[in-house]
């Protein structure tokens, strides 16, 4: 199986997704059923960093709860590695928009939660936790509680807490969409170097067009009601891509921004259209 | 007033504008302080003031609404003639163990349950009904029926006062369950917790800042079933000793043990709240917590 054969883009450990005519229906609170995501069938390589990008409402959540195990599918299948998803998939890590750090536990304790659950005993717990707080910068925060936190570093600490495990996949859902623009700038920079050292397959949604294309190998366009994959666009700018802030500023990122926002373009004005009507 | 500005502004002249600034502010506070504090002497001077010379000058009956002095002779002969059931600090000592040992029983079975049913949506759509019902029915009532089962002891006081603590840890450690963040449960999940991990890791914490919200009521209240539980019968504790001076129109004694009881409330309270400061250190300070109290 493909599984098998050693990863191409490098020497991680990311584990292939495989979504086959994904759909989800869901029944309203007013009772009627509405089908959030129709059809939807696409394949992340071991590895690969993928972006859907899509107006809003377009069931890009759905499909990564579908993909995390989280929730099931109304028709189609999900595998992950080869097997396919029944109940929670391991080796998953989540990152959302809103911080989900515990506030009530240290820095420390936010990002050894992985490991403990895991049953690592407390020490390397601990140690584990401190050599990752270094690697994303946090060194001597250990004992800050979220609150005392700026956003930029608490996304660091998120980020901490969802690479600790050394996740096959990692599914972020709009994780830098509350962040500043540079502090955006900077983790998207520092996501991309710990993803190089890793190597987990990475589903990541964003509204932003110029962070997908600024981070992925390969852009995905959802269009909106019902979600489906209108178009995949590989992204081949060179890795690794350095500055983030940079490479937005080179011909080549620009004419793949532009050739991605026409498609995009007529999906929003088309979804905007709808919920205007709706309203 | 104006020799303020003008002292904060020869501090500006001399260059250092910070130190001035902080100057200012310290004065500020200072200020605000003093006239805080007489305020607040003030408040019970005109109260008690004009309660004492109303009654002194015939406008107000003392017979009937007792008498500030009087207050304070029954409040000494409390604590050095003690009572007809024994010394004021043996009756004080029952109430307050009631309280306590229902505000305990209370805490515990409204922690256990509130967390159960709050997570459990299907038991809890069983039980929501007949805990409406329950909650609808004036509990007080129940006192009644405590003591003519369990007699005239502690027992049914510590009951009564654990029924009222109950319902109200109840709703909070309920609410606070389901009040917990879906982001942060999912999050736990996905990282393969169990469900009894959730529960230790998620919900219980969560739930906790609900909880300690509440023991500063329910122990208010843990009070007030233990006093009405001795006014409907008892053999020692303050109700007693309320019902007797009430029975001989002896204000003076009913408001001397009423400050009493509010003395023990004030104590209990500051208690918790150092509970609740250690417990919930996590939390950023709120606007409510920094003010003084």
């Amino acid at each position: 199986m493909a599984e098998t054969t050693p990863n191409p883009t490098g020497p991680g450990t990311g584990a292939r997704i495989e979504i086959t005519g994904l759909t989800k229906r869901f029944l309203t609170p007013k009772g009627e059923p509405f089908t959030a995501i129709q059809d939807v069938t696409f394949t992340v390589q071991p590895g690969e960093f993928v972006a859907i990008v899509g107006p809003t409402g377009c069931g890009k959540s759905t499909t990564l709860g579908q993909v995390s195990g989280l929730d099931r599918p109304s028709a189609g299948s999900v595998t992950v590695g080869g097997r396919p998803v029944d109940g929670v998939t391991a080796g998953v890590s989540f990152m959302f928009q809103a911080d989900a750090l515990f506030p009530w536990k240290t820095v420390l304790g936010n990002v050894m939660i992985g490991p403990s659950l895991h049953g690592m005993s407390k020490r390397s717990a601990v140690e584990l936790a401190r050599a990752w707080l270094r690697r994303v910068g946090l060194a001597g925060f250990e004992d800050r509680y979220p609150h005392q936190l700026s956003g930029g570093m608490r996304k660091r600490v998120s980020m901490a807490a969802a690479l600790i495990n050394e996740p096959r996949i990692l599914l972020m859902d709009e994780p830098f969409g509350a962040l500043d623009v540079q502090t955006k700038a900077i983790m998207q920079t520092e996501l991309l170097s710990l993803w190089d050292q890793l190597r987990p397959s990475v589903l990541f949604i964003t509204h932003d067009l110029d962070e997908a294309v600024a981070l992925a190998d390969r852009v995905l366009i959802m269009t909106s009601g019902p979600g489906t994959i209108k178009r995949s666009f590989a992204i081949d700018l060179p890795r690794p891509r350095g500055e983030v802030q940079e490479i937005r500023h080179e011909a080549h990122f620009l004419e793949l921004e532009n050739e991605i926002w026409a498609t995009l373009k007529d999906e929003v004005e088309r979804a905007y259209a709808q919920t205007a009507s709706a309203a | 007033m104006s020799t303020a500005i003008v002292g904060s502004a020869a501090f500006a002249e001399a260059g250092d504008p910070g130190a001035a600034l902080r100057e200012a502010a310290r004065r500020a506070r200072r200020r605000r302080t003093g006239l805080l504090w007489l305020c607040r002497v003030l408040v019970p001077v005109v109260v008690l003031g004009s309660w004492q010379w109303l009654t002194e000058i015939g406008v107000v009956d003392k017979f009937f609404f007792g008498q500030p002095s009087g207050v304070w002779q029954s409040l000494v002969d409390l604590f050095t003639q003690g009572t007809a059931f024994g010394s004021i600090w043996t009756n004080l000592g029952v109430t307050v163990t009631e309280a306590v040992y229902g505000f305990l029983l209370g805490m515990a079975s409204g922690i256990v349950l509130g967390l159960l049913l709050g997570q459990n949506r299907f038991l809890s759509d069983v039980l929501s009904p007949y805990i409406k019902l329950l909650n609808s029915i004036p509990r007080i009532i129940l006192g009644s029926i405590f003591i003519v089962a369990f007699g005239l002891g502690t027992f049914p006081k510590m009951l009564l006062a654990a029924v009222l603590v109950f319902f109200i840890v109840f709703f909070n450690a309920f609410q606070g369950v389901r009040e917990v963040d879906p982001n942060l449960v999912a999050n736990v999940k996905v990282l393969g917790a169990s469900p009894m991990q959730v529960a230790r890791h998620v919900t219980i914490p969560s739930a906790l800042t609900w909880i300690i919200a509440s023991l500063h009521t329910a122990f208010g209240f843990a009070i007030i079933g233990a006093l009405v539980a001795e006014v409907l019968g008892a053999q020692h504790g303050i109700g007693l000793i309320i019902t007797q001076a009430q029975g001989q129109f002896d204000m003076d004694t009913v408001f001397a043990s009423m400050l009493l009881v509010g003395v023990v409330t004030l104590i209990a309270e500051f208690v918790l709240s150092l509970v609740e400061r250690r417990l919930l250190s996590w939390r950023p300070p709120s606007r409510s917590e920094s003010q003084p109290t």
